[in-house]
């Protein structure tokens, strides 16, 4: 790992110097030096194995609702972002239409459109490269790579993540599509709340600037406020628009406080 | 579901990706776009987390969950490793779950 200094993504967000953190006032957490994000590859396996309990939890929703076991695999490999999957299924299996299903699985896909625009210069390379990452953009890679400061960590966090997340996911679908449901209901377990745990220790990093605060704070608003009235996918999906206050004026010395 | 139907999805959902990633990303922005969309994790992924933790269906919810990801917030405060507060959050929301 070349020794670059700390970096918190793309943009021109505020420097990160350690210094001037200790005196303020906003930076959370106990302590003035920043711990370091999470490791790519342990995290993204630690993630990847409670996808994959998720991934049993589909092979067997999917196929009880009426998918053959290639149908179940194919739609893992292929449409691969878990909450359309189990929308879909679960529109099919409540007896509404193939309309209906892709309507609410896509507006689940549809953040994965932000996320791809907020990677694109993590991932970078020729076209076939770019055109192979794209499957793999999902929450847990974006989340895993823009924890990462470094560039390098960043790259690493997204295919490593994504490769994980996908490895697990699939062989959890084959799993319980072929009868395996060897682990029962992944809520017994508590993993259902695995992920937003995880996604929270992700998340730290983004909140050290100002504007990353602000920014998640208008998001989890705007999303809470539109789930008891838009359909599933919107609320997360509209949060997104929290990031125009990314548009405001600051003064040309670039500080924001 | 049929055959038509999965690969509709499919492409579908590949096609967001492939949108955001390679069609539209990694052009040269202007520097108020260009933090705009830097922002974007810092807007989407906390909201994932209360719609996640917070919600069910349509509705508010406070339940197990919120208990695990509150116990999850404080050791990633305390600096827990990634496996502790993964391990932490979950094992919270299952005694919780499993004493209600």
């Amino acid at each position: 790992m070349p020794p670059d200094p700390p970096r918190p993504g793309r943009g021109d967000r505020e420097p990160e110097g350690r210094g001037p953190q200790a005196n303020d006032p906003g930076v959370t957490g106990p302590g003035a030096s920043e711990p370091p994000p999470p490791h790519p590859v342990t995290a993204s396996l630690v993630l990847g194995l409670a996808v994959g309990a998720f991934g049993i939890s589909f092979g067997v929703l999917a196929t009880s609702g009426g998918l053959s076991t290639a149908q179940a695999c194919a739609m893992s490999l292929l449409v691969f972002t878990g909450a359309s999957q189990f929308a879909a299924v679960a529109v099919v299996d409540a007896g509404g239409s193939t309309a209906a299903a892709l309507g609410s699985a896509l507006l689940l896909a549809a953040r994965n459109g932000a996320y791809g625009l907020s990677l694109a210069d993590v991932v970078r390379g020729r076209l076939a490269t770019r055109l192979l990452a794209a499957q793999l953009v999902i929450d847990e890679s974006t989340a895993m790579a823009t924890a990462q400061r470094d560039p390098a960590d960043q790259r690493r966090g997204f295919w490593v993540a994504g490769a994980s997340v996908f490895v697990f996911w699939n062989l959890g679908t084959l799993l319980g599509a072929l009868g395996g449901d060897a682990i029962g209901d992944p809520q017994r377990y508590g993993l259902d709340a695995a992920f937003p745990a995880g996604f929270v220790a992700l998340v730290v990093p983004h909140l050290r600037s100002l504007d990353g605060r602000l920014a998640a704070a208008m998001g989890v608003a705007l999303a809470l406020v539109l789930v008891p009235v838009a359909p599933e996918g919107v609320p997360v999906l509209a949060a997104s628009l929290a990031v125009l206050l990314g548009l405001r004026a600051r003064p040309a010395t670039g500080g924001e406080r | 579901m049929s055959w038509t139907a999965v690969l509709l999805l499919a492409a579908g959902a590949y096609a967001f990706k492939v949108l955001g990633l390679v069609v539209l990303g990694g052009r040269a922005l202007p520097p108020r776009v260009a933090r705009c969309v830097a922002l974007l994790p810092a807007a989407l992924l906390p909201a994932l987390i209360a719609v996640q933790t917070l919600t069910t269906e349509d509705r508010w919810v406070l339940d197990a969950r919120a208990a695990g990801v509150a116990a999850a917030i404080i050791a990633a405060w305390r600096r827990a490793p990634f496996p502790i507060v993964i391990a932490v959050g979950a094992l919270v929301t299952a005694l919780v779950r499993a004493a209600g």
